[in-house]
C-alpha cells in the first residue's frame, strides 16, 4: 500500500520509493530507505501535508509526495 | 615565527546546532558576505587563541552534499577547492544517523574532520546513548561533546581542531563506506581510467569522483569536461557504460544503490554505538506539537502568534520612531544652521537628511520584526508555519517555505525578498521573490493612513485592511500566473524536517536580528542617499524664479512659513519632477489622479513613504505630520473625491517596487530580466486595478 493511504497514528515499513529522481533522492537522504519503520503521527488541519516519525525524527510531506512511497503495513 | 592561520569549516545537518557552534566560536567577530557569485549567504569569523588565529567558516547547513541544491554545492565546493584545515562535522546526537550520513560524505572529500557530537544531553534525556570512543575508534575521527545551546565543549572543540590541522598525519583512507561487489568493481574502473587517462589533472580523489560519475553528477562531470576536454569524453562514456550495466544488475537508478548503501554502512555503525534505552520517557516537543499543529486550533493561534508580531513590531516601535523622527529633525536644523544657504544646504537637508531620516525611522520597526521572526526560527515554529501553510501556498504553486519571505513583506519588502534564500528550488525562489512585492509594505501604511484618513474617516481602519486583502489577492493571481506560463514546470519536494522545539539562545537571536538589520541599514546609506538626492534635484531645478534673497523671505523660509511652503509647492511644480509630472498626467487621469498625486507617486520610487511627504509639499501644507491634518484637510479641497483617493491607494499598494528592493530583486534573482519585469509587471497591475477602481466606481455611482 501507499503511505498517503495509511491512517494517524497507523505504522508502517518502507518498501520502495518511487517518484521522480530529486524527490526520491531527498526522501532517501532524510533516511527513509528501504526496511526503514514509520509512523504516521499526524496530517495537516488542511489534510495535506502529513507528518511522520522515523527514527525518532520529525519529517514532514506532501501527500503526493507520500503517494509515491510503498510501505507494508504493521500490525 | 607567526604559526600559520587554521581554517575550520563548519559542517551539518540543518537544526544540528552548527550555527549556534559558529556563534559561540566567534560571537561578534563575525564577517557576513555572499558565496561567490550566489545568494547564498556566507559567514565567517577569525578569532585567537594564543598566538594562532583561527578562522572559522560556517557552511550552509545541508543533509547531503548531492548536486541538486545550491547550498548543498556550495558546501562541497568549498571543501574540494578551499581545503580547509580541519572540517568539523556537528553531529546531532538525537539523530546520529542521519548526521552520519552527512559525515561519511564529507569524509569521502579526503579532508581531515573532526566530529562535534552535539546535543548528547538531550539524547540521554530520550533514552539514546552515544559511545563516543567507539565511534571515533570505527571512522578513525576524533569526537568532541559540545552543548552549543550552553556554549559548552568550545574550547575543546578549538584545541582538537589545531591539534588535528598540525598533525602531519593525512586523513584516512580506509575506514570509508564500502559498497557492494559490483559497484566496488565498477569504481575500481572508473578511478583508473581517472588516474591513467586524467591523472595530474583531476582535483580530486580519484575514487570520490568515480563514485560521483556513477552518481551522474551533473556538477563533477562538467567540470571533469573543463579540466581535460578529451579525456573526459573517454570516461564519461565509459562511466555512462557502467551506469547502464548497475542499473541492469540492480534494477535501480545507481544513485539510489549508493545512497541505500551508505544508509546501510552507517545502520551498520549506528548498531555498534548507539544504545537506545526502551523506557517510555515524555516528549516536550511532541506534546507542544499537538497543540500547536492541532487540528482545530493550529490556525487560530498561528494567526494570533502573526497578530502579535505585528502588535509588537508597529505598537512598541511607536516610542522608538518618534525618537529617531526627532533626532533627525534635530540634524537637520544643525546642518541648516552649519551650511551657507544655497542650493547645498537644500540638498543635503531637505533631500539627504529627509529623505534618509524617513526611512532611518522604520529601523525600530524593523529590529522588532526581525526579532520575532529569529524567535519564530530559533524555537522551530518556522517549519510548522510551513507546516501548516503548504497546502494554501501549493494552491498558488508555492512551497509553505514561501509563506515567511512573503509574510516580511508586510514589514518590508527587501529583507523579504532576501528571505526567499530559504527557498531550494530557484522556481520558487523566483516566484516567491516576484509576488512578495503585493505584501504591502510598512512603509506604504503612512501612505494609506494620510488617504484613508483623509477621504474614509471612521472607515479608514476597514479601508486598509481591505487593502492588504487585495495585495494578497493579487500575489495569488500572479504566483498562478507565472506557475502556469513563465515559471512552469515540477515542483521541488516538500520533504522537509520538522525539528523539536528549542528554548532559543538570546545572543543568537540578536545576532540573527542584527544581520538582517544591518542590511536594511546599508540600503540606506547608499539606495536611499542617492536616490533622496536624485528626487531633491528633479524637484529643485531648474529654479521657478532667482532665490528669493530679501532677509524677510529668508527668515520666513526658516520658519517653515506658509509662504515659504507654497514657494517650494510652485518649485516643484516648474521642477523637471514636476514637468515629468504632468507629462504623466494623462495615463493617471483615468484614474483619478491629477499632476500632484502622479509626481507624488514618482517620487514614491525611493521609498513609499516619500509619496506623503511629497504630496504634503506640492499641497503646499509643509512637511507632513508637523501640522496635524493639515493635509488630509487640503487633499478633501483639492478635488480628489474617496473614489479617487482608493484609486490612489490601490497604485500605491500595487505599482513597482521601491528602488530598495528592486535593487535587492536584481540581487537576489542575479538577473536583470527579473527585476524589469517585476517594475513593468507590478505597474501594469497597478494601473488596470486602479482603472477598474475608479471607472468601475464611477459607473457604480461613486465619485
Amino acid at each position: 500500500m501507499r503511505l498517503s493511504e495509511l491512517k494517524e497514528g497507523e505504522s508502517a515499513t518502507v518498501v520502495h520509493v518511487g517518484g521522480n529522481s530529486r524527490l526520491r533522492r531527498r526522501v532517501l537522504e532524510m533516511g527513509l530507505v528501504k526496511g526503514t519503520r514509520l509512523r504516521v503521527e499526524k496530517y495537516a488541519p488542511l489534510k495535506d501535508p502529513l507528518e511522520l516519525v522515523a527514527k525518532g525524527v520529525h519529517l514532514s510531506l506532501r501527500v503526493e509526495e507520500a503517494e509515491q512511497i510503498e510501505v507494508e503495513k504493521a500490525d | 615565527m607567526v604559526p600559520r592561520p587554521i581554517t575550520l569549516a563548519l559542517a551539518g545537518n540543518p537544526n544540528s546546532g552548527k550555527t549556534s557552534i559558529f556563534n559561540n566560536l566567534t560571537g561578534t567577530r563575525q564577517k557576513v558576505g555572499n558565496w561567490p557569485g550566489v545568494t547564498v549567504e556566507k559567514k565567517e569569523g577569525r578569532i585567537r587563541r594564543g598566538d594562532r588565529e583561527i578562522i572559522v567558516v560556517d557552511l550552509p547547513g545541508t543533509y547531503s552534499l548531492t548536486p541538486f541544491s545550491l547550498e548543498e554545492v556550495i558546501a562541497r565546493n568549498y571543501l574540494l577547492d578551499e581545503r580547509p584545515d580541519v572540517g568539523v562535522v556537528v553531529i546531532d546526537a538525537t539523530n546520529l544517523e542521519r548526521s552520519l550520513y552527512l559525515a561519511t560524505q564529507i569524509r569521502e572529500l579526503d579532508c581531515k574532520v573532526l566530529f562535534a557530537l552535539n546535543m548528547a544531553d538531550m539524547a540521554r534525556a530520550r533514552g539514546l546513548t552515544i559511545d563516543a570512543a567507539k565511534l571515533s575508534q570505527l571512522l578513525d575521527v576524533p569526537v568532541v561533546f559540545t552543548v552549543a545551546n550552553r556554549a559548552e565543549g568550545m574550547e575543546e572543540l578549538l584545541e582538537e581542531a589545531i591539534r588535528l590541522a598540525d598533525s602531519p598525519k593525512p586523513p584516512d583512507r580506509t575506514r570509508r563506506v564500502k559498497y557492494s561487489r559490483d559497484l566496488e568493481e565498477a569504481i575500481g574502473r572508473l578511478s583508473g581510467f581517472l588516474e591513467s587517462r586524467i591523472g595530474d589533472r583531476l582535483a580530486w580523489l580519484p575514487r570520490w569522483t568515480a563514485i560521483k560519475l556513477l552518481e551522474d553528477d551533473e556538477v563533477v562531470k562538467e567540470r571533469l569536461v573543463a579540466a581535460a576536454p578529451e579525456a573526459a569524453r573517454f570516461v564519461l562514456e565509459a562511466a555512462a557504460k557502467l551506469r547502464r550495466h548497475l542499473s541492469e544488475r540492480y534494477d535501480e537508478d545507481p544513485q539510489i544503490v549508493l545512497t541505500d548503501e551508505r544508509y546501510g554502512f552507517i545502520a551498520g555503525i549506528v548498531r555498534e554505538v548507539q544504545r537506545a534505552d526502551a523506557r517510555r520517557r515524555v516528549d516536550v516537543s511532541r506534546n507542544i506539537d499537538l497543540v500547536l499543529t492541532h487540528r482545530f486550533l493550529g490556525f487560530p493561534i498561528f494567526l494570533f502568534f502573526i497578530w502579535a508580531m505585528f502588535q509588537l513590531t508597529f505598537t512598541l516601535g511607536e516610542t522608538p520612531v518618534s525618537w529617531i523622527e526627532a533626532g533627525v529633525g534635530r540634524a537637520a536644523q544643525a546642518a541648516a544652521a552649519l551650511l551657507p544657504e544655497g542650493p547645498l544646504q537644500g540638498l543635503i537637508v531637505e533631500g539627504v537628511i529627509a529623505g534618509v531620516g524617513s526611512v532611518l525611522k522604520f529601523l525600530p520597526n524593523i529590529l522588532i520584526l526581525f526579532f520575532c521572526i529569529a524567535l519564530f526560527e530559533d524555537t522551530g515554529y518556522m517549519a510548522r508555519t510551513a507546516f501548516l501553510m503548504d497546502r494554501i501556498m501549493h494552491l498558488i504553486g508555492l512551497h509553505g517555505k514561501s509563506f515567511i519571505p512573503m509574510l516580511m513583506g508586510f514589514g518590508c519588502n527587501v529583507p523579504a525578498v532576501m528571505a526567499a534564500r530559504t527557498l531550494e528550488s530557484p522556481r520558487d525562489r523566483i516566484l516567491t521573490i516576484l509576488i512578495t512585492p503585493f505584501m504591502s509594505c510598512s512603509a506604504k501604511l503612512p501612505v494609506y493612513v494620510v488617504l484613508a484618513g483623509a477621504f474614509f474617516g471612521e472607515r479608514a481602519g476597514n479601508v486598509i485592511f481591505a487593502l492588504y486583502l487585495l495585495g494578497i489577492l493579487l500575489s495569488i493571481l500572479t504566483g498562478r500566473l507565472l506557475r502556469s506560463t513563465l515559471l512552469a514546470g515540477a515542483d521541488a519536494p516538500f520533504v522537509m524536517e520538522l525539528p523539536p522545539y528549542r528554548m532559543p539562545m538570546v545572543k543568537s537571536l540578536l545576532i540573527h536580528m542584527w544581520d538582517r538589520s544591518r542590511i536594511f541599514l546599508r540600503k540606506m546609506g547608499n539606495v536611499i542617499l542617492i536616490g533622496s538626492a536624485v528626487v531633491w534635484v528633479l524637484s529643485s531645478f531648474p529654479q521657478a524664479s532667482p532665490p528669493d534673497s530679501s532677509p524677510a523671505a529668508a527668515a520666513e523660509e526658516a520658519a517653515g512659513g506658509q509662504d515659504a511652503v507654497e514657494a517650494r509647492g510652485s518649485q516643484i511644480r516648474e521642477s523637471w519632477l514636476g514637468k515629468i509630472g504632468r507629462a504623466a498626467e494623462p495615463l493617471f487621469a483615468p484614474l483619478g489622479i491629477d499632476w500632484r498625486g502622479a509626481v507624488a507617486l514618482l517620487s514614491g520610487f525611493i521609498a513609499k513613504e516619500i509619496v506623503v511627504s511629497t504630496l504634503g509639499v506640492l499641497h503646499a501644507v509643509g512637511e507632513a505630520g508637523q501640522t496635524e491634518g493639515a493635509l488630509e484637510r487640503a487633499l478633501l479641497s483639492s478635488g480628489m473625491t474617496p473614489l479617487s483617493g482608493l484609486a490612489m491607494m490601490v497604485f500605491v499598494l500595487l505599482y513597482l517596487p521601491c528602488l530598495a528592493t528592486v535593487t535587492a530583486i536584481r540581487r537576489e534573482t542575479g538577473s536583470t530580466k527579473w527585476m524589469l519585469f517585476s517594475i513593468g509587471y507590478n505597474t501594469a497591475v497597478a494601473w488596470l486595478v486602479s482603472f477598474a477602481v475608479y471607472q468601475g466606481g464611477r459607473l457604480l455611482g461613486y465619485a
